[in-house]
């Protein structure tokens, strides 16, 4: 068991680069946006074709942030500036990115044996073993990011964005373009959850068109995870729950695979997870009103 | 200072829902204008304000504040120029963004937000002197959420921010509309005395007559999307609230009582 937990715990390192991408989304702009179902395989599939291209690492990591950020800026458009809704937007270009991702795979899937990736080269500098090395990465990762966000939404245009998530009108009545801020909220999610993407496919060791699939529903339940077990109390908090409530992800579905539930049940369970979270307050609401009413 | 040129405003034209909120509507503000807007409902007041505010753009006419003409100009760019409180207490600050954040979002209104930190301490002894000023224990709770205000408390803490950098008009769509009458008093004691000190050219609609007779220099009435009455000074502060129903009578050609609303305020 315990040789499991480290690989498990760094697993999701990896996928809450992806989880604070939604967390941009859904709770500091408010908008359930489901380009990220595209942009994580887009970041998969970018980096895969180029890693085995030949790319060095750090090169293919700032195209796949670029790519992610086009993918998010798409939606934004498509939302600010075309007025179709959100969740329409975000659908739009999800289904496109499938077609962009064949395109820049070739196929349908690229296999990455023996090639160079940001994890085998860390492995054979430091010599460490597998789990290590995922881990070590993971934590570089999500620690840097979670710090740069902290900072950016700490600043005016960061404040201006949370601004937005809460309130439109208020913050237009102050001067400043919504459609702007809109747009920059959607173009730094995607560009995070495209970076988790590619690390996700090296660090499997492949990417496919396919492994987008409930992207948005694994980044809500580590989001909603996070929250109820860590809190919110700030924004660094939410932060910090937000990397954590993904590494529990991790384990509850390492110990639920243990136990013997057949992976391929694993996009249901997870569902149901998030779907009870989101009820809760609902649930809770009743109850307390049937108590009273007692 | 605010020119409103023979503006138009047409909302759902061509269908059965079709309004014709604003049909010509002139109007021209001296700096320093305390105007008290009345009317109807339906009239075109709230209209009027978010029209001006660049909320949607019109059909026809000018609006020109200093001489520059802002028709065109999108909502967000008009904001340098223009403070806002709404009557919806919850759409003027961000419910889950500290009081000091609010505030400093407020300080650079019209600024093009960059990189620098969003508030500063230098800033957080100004706003605590501000704060303290309302009267509202709120310089003890910078850090609260202005979700956990009450509704009075946030329309006062808008009204701080629309003003918190000097707008050149002062937009105030019934702010006190949605508070209770106690509240209600406290915040426009405040707005007057807010107003009068930085002498701040300011549109006020309300539904209360008696609060349109009592603050300001100027009142006008709107009837049809129209301005019908416009009185300032001491032919203002000489009226009371029968020669107002009276003159509206005579202004609306007598085609429609006072609504409820207007007798009842």
């Amino acid at each position: 068991m315990l040789d499991l937990l480290i690989p498990t715990i760094a697993q999701g390192l990896l996928w809450a680069v992806m989880a604070l991408g939604v967390y941009i989304t859904f709770r500091v702009l408010d908008i359930a946006d489901l380009t990220v179902e595209g942009s994580f395989p887009l970041g998969a599939a970018t980096a895969a074709a180029m890693l085995s291209a030949g790319y060095g690492i750090i090169s293919s990591l700032v195209v796949v942030a670029l790519v992610g950020m086009l993918a998010g800026i798409v939606t934004g458009v498509l939302h600010t500036k075309m007025k179709i809704p959100a969740l329409l937007a975000g659908i739009l270009t999800m289904s496109a990115l499938y077609s962009v991702n064949l395109r820049i795979m070739g196929k349908a899937n690229i296999s990455l044996l023996g090639v160079d990736t940001t994890f085998s080269i860390v492995r054979n500098l430091l010599g460490l073993n597998s789990g290590q090395t995922t881990l070590l990465v993971g934590a570089v990762a999500t620690g840097l990011i979670g710090f740069l966000l902290y900072w950016f939404f700490g600043t005016e245009i960061g404040a201006a964005i949370r601004a937005t998530g809460f309130n439109q009108q208020m913050i237009r009545a102050q001067g400043v373009d919504t459609d702007v801020t809109i747009v920059l909220g959607l173009l730094l999610s995607n560009s995070l959850v495209a970076v988790s993407g590619a690390l996700v496919a090296q660090s499997n060791g492949f990417a496919d068109v396919g492994m987008g699939t409930g992207t948005i529903v694994i980044g809500l339940a580590s989001v909603i995870i996070g929250e109820v077990l860590f809190g919110t109390r700030s924004f660094k908090n939410c932060m910090i729950s937000v990397i954590l409530g993904s590494v529990v992800y991790r384990i509850v579905i390492a110990v639920v695979l243990q136990m013997g539930m057949p992976p391929n049940d694993l996009k249901l369970f997870t569902s149901v997870l998030v779907a009870f979270a989101l009820s809760l307050p609902l649930i809770k609401s009743k109850l307390g009103m049937r108590k009273a009413g007692r | 200072m605010l020119r409103v040129e023979n503006i138009f405003k047409t909302f759902f034209p061509g269908t059965i829902n079709e309004k014709r909120a604003l049909q010509g509507m002139d109007l021209h503000l001296k700096p320093r204008d305390f105007v008290t807007v009345i009317g109807g409902n339906g009239a075109g007041k709230s209209t009027m304000l978010n029209a001006i505010a660049g909320a949607f753009p019109i059909d026809k006419g000018h609006i020109i504040i200093d001489g520059e003409d802002l028709t065109k100009k999108a909502e967000h760019k008009r904001a340098k120029y223009i403070g806002r409180v709404f009557q919806d207490p919850m759409l003027g600050t961000a419910a889950g963004m500290m009081i000091e954040e609010n505030l400093a979002i407020a300080a650079r209104r019209g600024k093009t937000p960059g990189l620098s930190w969003s508030f500063s301490d230098a800033q957080h002894d100004y706003f605590r002197e501000l704060l303290k000023e309302l009267d509202l224990g709120l310089e003890d709770r910078m850090t609260a959420k202005v979700g956990l205000l009450s509704g009075g408390q946030r329309q006062a803490l808008t009204l701080l921010m629309a003003t918190l950098k000097k707008p050149k008009l002062l937009l105030l769509d019934e702010h006190t509309a949605a508070l209770d009458p106690k509240t209600a008093e406290k915040v426009l004691a405040l707005t007057d005395k807010i107003v009068k000190r930085d002498q701040l050219t300011t549109l006020m609609i309300t539904h209360n007559m008696r609060d349109a007779l009592r603050f300001g220099n100027r009142l006008i009435m709107l009837h049809n999307g129209r301005v019908i009455i416009d009185v300032e000074g001491a032919q203002k502060a000489s009226l009371d609230i029968p020669d107002l129903l009276e003159m509206f009578e005579k202004a609306s050609g007598g085609d429609a009582v006072a609504s409820d609303c207007m007798l009842l305020g």
